[in-house]
């Protein structure tokens, strides 16, 4: 008999959506009994959340000052501490889970999977491997503990319509450490949908040829209601920051629609989408990468089809 | 089991003395991968090898504090077969002091690895450890934590900018969200993400001194090193691939199928 805990990920308010996907695979698992773990300084909003998503069996809440940010080094220890019931324990692969659950794997003296793309059995998954060229199977010993991440991208969230219970957990009298201590989070956010869970998304690329040129592309993603991305080119010439990034090196995503503008389409940019069910290519040069994975492609210049676009979806 | 109190640094005219840096022999990045016919690895006879792009950045970062006056050695660690002193020779080139590579013909997981990168930290007293956030070949993406974690030493991963004062590091990370800022104590452990630095290119003159350098092979059993139960590649299939679609030709007729499909 399986039984898995999911580490909730949250901002200290709201629960994030990566941990509807988590608990998504752990359910997948055959006849799983599935937990949510909430480590948080104050987890009541994060807790109600997370005990209505389908599939799961209660929602244990740890609560200490020291657990208002995510850090690892404080967290990884406490969930060793409640580790010895479970015969899983899962995260997501966003940066928050691949920065804490090899922490956990460690201190539990396992090695851990990373990216859990499908469950094959209770101790045989698939994940990607070189960029997604290779898909592996992997095998985990049936006899210890088992820690990994889970490849978002592919999985989509359970439903909402649970009323699991919810626990405090007794608080563990593990030492926590201070030696990392968290300043703050710069970020540029917007009203528009996140990247990770939006059903569209708009992306555009170094073709955009500038930080203000970008300006098209958040008037058709406002126009479709979509979030937005941008290619690593896009990123590293300037016109936006990383967290847009789309691709092997920043965020794979798999949205409903995705519209590539004026990307070329690098490897490295196609492993990041190719879970996305419906793929748009704008681009000038016919011979682009992008046009062998596009279900819809258009060779224009973005600079006038992307108004006229907008213009048309009234 | 986390330490949190930092071993004395005093004593010595940097805080930050030695910097052990990790260099794994990978594919090249421009290759593309092939599976093999009978599913059991990826192809790579005769394919062009390289030091792992991150830890590239991982080496020069390690570099540049050196080169600023903030650290006194630069050590490159590379556990592998004996074709990895290639890469390590380049690392030497780059301005590595010394190489060290443990060898074992049998692959090793991260636990293994971070069991052996810790053997050497208690042997040779390192103060800061710099890995890649990834290798580009099994993308596992857990050395560093693990280290960090069987150190009992701040992690602070998937870094774009650190800056070292005495025996504290202020260090960006490039989360989800945006950028987090957090601040550690030494020793620690960094893993870089892209945009932390442009590595340099290796000068002719360099590659030759740097067969002068020191390079010490070890033999991974002579660690006597636990590895951790074992995580088995069972077997390797190429992805699914995405057939190309249609080409329309004006914006219109794009509306057209969108809308059709009910996505706009």
């Amino acid at each position: 008999m399986s039984k898995v805990l999911v580490i909730a990920e949250h901002d200290g308010v709201m629960l994030n959506p990566s941990t509807a996907k988590t608990v998504a695979c752990a359910a997948s698992i055959n006849g799983a009994i599935v937990d949510i773990a909430v480590f948080a300084a104050t987890a009541g909003p994060i807790a109600s959340e997370a005990a209505k998503l389908a599939s799961i069996a209660r929602v244990v809440t740890y609560e200490r000052s020291e657990n208002k940010h995510a850090l690892a080094a404080v967290i990884a220890p406490q969930i060793v501490a409640v580790a010895g019931e479970y015969t899983h324990i899962f995260g997501p692969s966003t940066t928050f889970g691949k920065d804490l659950m090899p922490r956990v794997a460690a201190l539990l003296g396992v090695n851990q999977i990373s990216d859990i793309m499908s469950v094959e059995s209770s101790h045989i998954f698939k994940r990607p491997v070189y960029a997604g060229s290779a898909i592996a199977t992997v095998e985990a010993p049936m006899d210890t503990i088992l820690v990994a991440t889970v490849r978002i991208a592919s999985y989509s969230a359970v439903t909402s319509n649970n009323s699991a219970l919810i626990e405090s957990g007794s608080p563990s009298v593990v030492d926590i450490p201070t030696h990392t201590r968290f300043i703050e989070v710069k970020s540029g956010a917007t009203d528009r949908p996140d990247l990770q869970t939006a059903t569209k998304v708009v992306s555009g690329g170094r073709a955009l040829a500038s930080a203000e040129n970008f300006d098209i592309i958040y008037k058709l993603a406002d126009k479709l209601g979509a979030g937005v991305g941008a290619s690593r080119a896009a990123v590293d010439a300037g016109y936006v920051p990383n967290e847009m990034q789309v691709g092997q090196t920043g965020k794979i995503i798999a949205p409903d629609l995705y519209m590539a503008i004026g990307i070329s389409g690098a490897i490295q940019h196609l492993t990041g989408i190719k879970d996305a069910g419906t793929i748009v290519a704008i681009n000038k040069d016919e011979e682009a990468p992008i046009f062998e994975v596009a279900d819809i492609g258009l060779v224009a210049d973005l600079f006038t089809a992307i108004p006229e676009l907008t213009e048309a979806l009234d | 089991m986390d330490n949190n109190d930092p071993l004395p640094l005093g004593a010595r005219s940097n805080e930050v003395e030695k910097i052990l840096v990790g260099l794994k022999r990978v594919v090249d990045y421009n290759v593309r991968v092939r599976v093999k016919s009978d599913g059991s690895d990826v192809e790579t006879d005769g394919v062009k090898m390289s030091i792992n792009p991150f830890d590239e950045i991982a080496l020069e970062e390690a570099l540049r504090i050196k080169e600023r006056g903030d650290a006194s050695e630069v050590i490159v660690i590379s556990v592998g077969t004996v074709d990895a002193q290639q890469q390590l020779r380049t690392g030497l080139a780059m301005g590595a002091d010394h190489a060290i590579l443990v060898e074992s013909d049998s692959s090793v997981d991260p636990l293994g690895l971070a069991q052996t990168f810790k053997s050497i930290i208690d042997r040779d007293g390192i103060d800061l450890v710099i890995l890649g956030k990834q290798a580009i070949d099994d993308d596992n993406s857990q050395t560093a934590q693990m280290l960090s974690a069987i150190w009992g030493r701040p992690q602070a991963t998937f870094a774009s900018k650190l800056d070292i004062a005495g025996n504290k590091a202020t260090v960006t990370r490039e989360v989800d969200a945006g950028l987090e800022v957090i601040e550690i104590d030494l020793p620690a452990v960094i893993s870089t993400d892209l945009r932390m630095n442009e590595p340099r290119y290796v000068k002719l003159p360099d590659i030759m001194k740097a067969r002068k350098k020191p390079l010490e092979l070890i033999a991974m059993a002579d660690l006597g090193i636990d590895q951790g139960p074992e995580i088995k590649s069972v077997m390797f299939e190429p992805p699914l691939e995405r057939e190309r679609g249609v080409m329309v030709n004006d914006v219109a007729s794009l509306v057209a199928v969108l809308k059709e499909k009910g996505l706009a």
